[in-house]
């Protein structure tokens, strides 16, 4: 074994500077039974140590009292975000025109009243097809199309001379629905997502009944740079304005770390500080992919953002919505 | 000589040109006409041979004779052939005059299967074409695996929760939800503010209503009807009664009236008030109601 004393050194004992002769680390050990031993033992004296060292910690600060400092605020990654130049600010007046004017603007001045057609990439199968009911239950004044074989090109000019204002085409790869594209349609931007853990409504646990014919709230979490705006009000723009509640039920898009993650759920205020919330309807989570100023065009479409991998995710702390 | 040739790789020995199925048996060379391994389909095995073939879009008749059978550099003489059917069939029969029947026959049928299937191939670009785009799996990982990171951050259910909540103090759902209690403890805050070390009847409504303000949070609880509202107002007008009937009841526990199942976090731990019997504000009239 290693780690011996300095014996048989001679000459005058130093206490000062003992000279050890080098002590094996646990990953020098050849033998794997003996050696993962070894790892165990050490990682037991590692936590035995950080035990030891936050029981101290807790003394100290109850030994102080008021006068403790204050308690560390732990590093989150939302913490530690790269802070984007393109936050809005509540009282920013140039986002404020610039909404004002921008396509969605009819929505906001209730001028218009959302009607969405929901529909797929061509063949769809088993589950897309019940994501696509389920979705239209889940937004109101929305219809479900099949699509057979017709070019996005062709729909979009048929959709606009019949007064639709969205178009939801639910991309479908190896009968899962794995891709969204939201087409704002007066001429408006088409946003492409990356869809993932599709749930449908059987598939929830504790689920509450059917979603009602009441119109939804809408809640937006966490849209805070101007890309994040304006996704956030091409979703608000999906939901008619007043929404009904009696119906009690309210959808949510909650952006978190470049994901949103939709839920669709009903609400009871049991009392004033206590909400109650049942999860109904579908949930799926969307990642930004591109946004396009005008409705879908692929080849000659300006777009406003692509994600590119290369240059966008480098950082762990970087986010964009 | 080609006969020769034909009886050695065609029916004996091994051709690397020739695939053999159960059925039929096909040959591989590009230049061989109809694509099956016949005697008079052979390029090998024929000494003089046509074949049509294209190129980017462009046909071409390859020719090939006993002449040139010595110089395999020069062997195929191509010609290319007019855009123009007709006119392309009219130069395929020019070129292959006084050939045999079966090689100009052959020729021409492939020239139209060629054409047709360019044709298609014309139509098909202008339709939209799915694009295929292929999946890397490590970055699919890595958004999975961030996807569930982001997902146990964002805490969904309680931040659902506390929006909901902010909008009710927001007073956006007006007056759906009767929850009187916004409004009183506001008042009854500013109250305990002004009267904190007095000992009058003020301080015991205060003191009331601090332990009502408690309380109510458990009444609220069950059906907050008006009239637990309009009783509340009583409630608080007449106040030493309901000081010392607290005061009793503190030592006493009594449950709920069961109107609503609470649960666990939400059970009674102190008696509550039973505003319905305090209609009266006699002081002799009461009854300790438990």
């Amino acid at each position: 074994g290693g780690g011996g004393s300095a014996a048989g050194h001679g000459g005058p004992p130093a206490p000062e500077r003992v000279l050890f002769p080098p002590t094996f680390s646990v990953s020098e050990i050849k033998n794997k039974q003996r050696r993962h031993f070894m790892f165990l033992r050490w990682k037991q004296q590692q936590r035995k140590e950080k035990l030891a060292a936050k029981k101290k910690r807790r003394k100290e600060r109850e030994a102080l009292g008021d006068k403790a400092p204050p308690k560390a605020i732990p590093k989150t990654i939302e913490n530690q975000r790269i802070y984007d130049e393109t936050t809005v600010d509540p009282n920013d007046e140039e986002v404020a025109f610039d909404e004002a004017t921008d396509e969605f603007a009819p929505y906001f001045n209730r001028q218009t009243v959302p009607k969405i057609l929901i529909t797929t990439s061509d063949r769809p199968r088993g589950r897309t097809v019940r994501f696509c009911e389920q979705l239209s239950t889940v937004i109101p004044n929305s219809h479900v199309y099949y699509r057979r074989g017709l070019a996005l090109k062709r729909i979009i000019p048929q959709c606009i001379a019949r007064d639709f204002t969205d178009l939801i085409v639910v991309n479908e790869d190896r009968k899962i629905p794995n891709g969204m594209l939201v087409c704002h349609l007066p001429d408006g931007p088409t946003a492409h997502f990356r869809m993932s853990s599709v749930r449908l409504r059987k598939e929830i646990k504790r689920k509450g009944k059917e979603p009602t014919e009441h119109i939804p709230e809408v809640i937006l979490n966490n849209f805070t740079t101007r890309l994040g705006h304006s996704i956030g009000r091409m979703f608000a723009s999906l939901f008619p304005h007043d929404p009904q509640f009696i119906g009690r039920q309210v959808a949510t898009f909650h952006n978190q770390r470049d994901y949103i993650f939709f839920r669709f759920h009903r609400y009871i205020f049991k009392s004033e500080k206590k909400v109650g919330i049942q999860e109904l309807g579908p949930r799926f989570t969307l990642k930004l992919r591109s946004l396009q100023k005008g409705t879908f065009d692929s080849k000659f479409g300006e777009y406003e953002w692509i994600h590119k991998r290369r240059e966008m995710d480098t950082s762990r702390r970087k986010f964009h919505l | 000589s080609p006969q020769v040739v034909w009886d050695t790789l065609g029916n004996r020995q091994f051709c690397s040109y020739k695939i053999t199925t159960k059925t039929q048996n096909f040959c591989r060379n590009e230049y061989n006409l109809t694509g099956l391994c016949n005697r008079s389909s052979c390029p090998l095995a024929n000494s003089q041979y046509a074949t049509i073939r294209e190129e980017k879009g462009r046909c071409y008749l390859y020719m090939k004779t006993i002449e040139r059978a010595a110089f395999p550099r020069r062997l195929w003489e191509r010609v290319l052939l007019n855009k123009n059917y007709e006119k392309a069939l009219e130069q395929i029969d020019e070129n292959l005059i006084y050939w045999p029947r079966f090689i100009r026959h052959k020729c021409k049928q492939r020239f139209t299967k060629i054409t047709q299937y360019l044709i298609r191939i014309r139509k098909l670009t202008l339709k939209r074409q799915r694009k295929l785009v292929p999946l890397r799996r490590k970055i699919e990982r890595r958004e999975n695996r961030r996807e569930e990171k982001a997902l146990i951050a964002a805490q969904l259910e309680n931040a659902i929760e506390k929006e909901l909540l902010e909008r009710l103090k927001q007073d956006t759902y007006g007056d759906i939800y009767n929850f009187p209690i916004h409004a009183f403890d506001k008042a009854l805050q500013q109250q305990d503010a002004e009267s904190e070390s007095e000992s009058d009847a003020e301080k015991e409504e205060d003191d009331d209503e601090d332990e009502d303000t408690d309380k109510r949070e458990f009444v609220e609880a069950d059906d907050s009807d008006l009239s637990d509202f309009e009783d509340m107002d009583k409630l608080e007008t007449s106040s030493e009664e309901e000081q010392e009937e607290e005061v009793e009841k503190k030592a006493s526990r009594s449950k709920s009236k069961g109107k609503t199942p609470l649960k666990g976090p939400t059970r009674r731990k102190r008696p509550y008030i039973e505003i319905e019997y305090e209609e009266e504000t006699e002081p002799t009239a009461k009854t300790t109601a438990a």
